[in-house]
């Protein structure tokens, strides 16, 4: 299997609105950014563009085609787009690379979801006849998730109050966060609930934002002469839309992604996991077999800013960017996608 | 700078379509249309309410309906305590996942209660049906902690 190599990463800071600004206004900032890492022109001077948006989003049918214009497509380009976090817009790009047809790739992910209520949007990617038209959001299926972890005592509330209190510690130093700084744990259980179990702070800031990165083969980027590093390992798994069916205290899709991204390969020093709820950073880091020798989500992760349809991108790009300091040789980083962890993927970065 | 004047106008977000059901959701919904409420067998002989027309492990298309009862127990469950404006409920209320009898999945509707307190895991429920039920699955209109003497 080829290595792939992330070359460059760049991300906008976690507004909770932002304001007049358009998608493309959102996306263009994050482009040049890392076109001038790389020292690019603009996307013609990559093989192949993918993005990751949600059109429920903005509330109109074909609304990710807007997003192109970020690019000045003229004269044409190779291009796609998932209606998934740009995480598996990367993941597209990886197998596009791995076909041959590409040796490098540009992928971003936007969304602006201040326009609409976004747990109420969400709910509109359940089940169309069963769930939809419920309008039950993603903040109280999360809620009845955690309800089983607690009821099974496989966590308690301080555990979540704890991922909340490292998160916002953690997000002090990451320039891009919505929220940081020192809260403890006990104010933090001292705040009514929210969606009982789950209190305010057990849930992500909804934020408006972008995110881009690109990947090349190694060869590729030994030629522009810039640092690197490799996903040796990546996989996503998908379990089944019914809830019911699941087992909702385990993510039994991401345990099995991991297993063949090769993450217990090697020591795991730093771990970046897209979790909008405090308890789900438990039940991933469980999955991931992830023990005191990870640091888990040294920027804060979603818990300090989620930046819908590029979060999960970012996770690459924050171990990504450990990885070229040389602050850490080997991280995991982790995507999600639909209700209670439904959709996971894992990847795994390591030093060229 | 000066922020410029944001323009916005409200809008509706939903299915412009209509779509046919199909035999599986199709009949179940017809079901809760006639007051009744049906699953189906999995590859395992479990019964999933509401049907899935495939089973999720084995991807086998599923056919066998089973009628199932219209009480059944909370398996998890949160408290709403701000309706949103899409939701079903403009008072405080639940959402649960409700295990019918009969069935051994189960599926995920509102609950209307006093006080969060009336909720716990494991506790009966029973459904409400609309005034009109129409082959949706809001015909369900919500689920009530059942009484102690059941009324059916």
């Amino acid at each position: 299997m080829k290595d792939i190599a992330i070359v460059a990463f760049s991300q906008s800071d976690c507004l909770a609105r932002a304001g007049a600004a358009n998608e493309v206004e959102l996306i263009m900032p994050q482009l040049r950014a890392v076109f001038s890492q790389v020292g690019l022109n603009n996307a013609q001077d990559v093989d192949f563009v993918c993005s990751g948006s949600c059109d429920y989003l903005q509330g109109a049918a074909f609304a990710f085609v807007a997003g192109v214009d970020a690019l000045g497509a003229v004269p044409p380009i190779k291009e796609s787009h998932v209606e998934m976090d740009a995480a598996w817009a990367l993941y597209e790009s990886i197998l596009k690379i791995r076909m041959g047809q590409a040796d490098s790739a540009l992928i971003y992910g936007f969304g602006k979801s201040s326009s609409g209520e976004l747990p109420i949007v969400l709910s509109q990617q359940l089940d169309p006849y069963y769930l939809a038209p419920l309008w039950v959001d993603t903040v109280s299926l999360a809620a009845m998730q955690a309800r089983m972890l607690l009821e099974k005592e496989l966590i308690t509330e301080r555990a979540m109050a704890q991922v909340v209190a490292r998160a916002r510690m953690h997000g002090r130093n990451n320039p891009h966060a919505q929220l940081g700084g020192e809260v403890s744990v006990d104010e933090l259980l001292a705040a009514p609930t929210f969606v009982s179990p789950l209190r305010e702070s057990d849930c992500a800031p909804v934020a408006d934002g972008a995110a881009a990165m690109i990947i090349c083969t190694p060869d590729k980027a030994r030629e522009w002469g810039v640092p690197y590093a490799l996903i040796s390992g990546i996989d996503h798994r998908i379990e089944t839309h019914n809830l019911g069916m699941r087992d909702l205290t385990d993510s039994v899709s991401t345990r099995l992604a991991a297993q063949t991204a090769g993450v217990s390969r090697g020591p795991v020093e730093v771990a970046e996991v897209y979790a909008p709820f405090s308890h789900q950073e438990i039940i991933l880091g469980r999955a991931l077999g992830l023990g005191d020798e990870t640091v888990i989500n040294p920027s804060g992760g979603v818990m300090v800013g989620n930046l819908m349809m590029a979060s999960g991108l970012s996770r690459l790009g924050e171990v990504f960017r450990r990885i070229v300091s040389g602050e850490v040789s080997r991280g995991v980083a982790h995507a999600t996608s639909g209700p209670c962890l439904q959709h996971n993927l894992v990847a795994v970065l390591e030093s060229a | 700078m000066a922020q410029p004047e944001v323009l916005s106008q409200a809008f509706e977000l939903g299915f412009t379509y209509t779509r046919s059901t199909g035999p599986v959701v199709g009949k179940f919904l017809t079901g809760l249309r006639d007051r009744t409420i049906s699953g189906i067998k999995a590859s395992d002989g479990r019964v999933i309410v509401p049907p899935m027309e495939y089973d999720p492990q084995t991807a086998a298309a599923l056919t066998e309906f089973v009628e199932v009862g219209q009480q059944g127990e909370i398996v998890s469950w949160c408290w709403v305590k701000q309706p949103r404006a899409a939701h079903p409920i403009q008072q405080p209320f639940a959402w649960a996942m409700i295990r019918l009898d009969g069935a051994d999945v189960a599926m995920i509707h509102c609950v209307v209660a006093d006080a969060e307190e009336q909720l716990f895991t494991g506790a009966r429920v029973s459904a409400v049906w609309a005034d009109e039920t129409r082959g949706y699955i809001t015909d369900i209109r919500c689920f009530e902690i059942a009484g102690g003497q059941d009324s059916e």
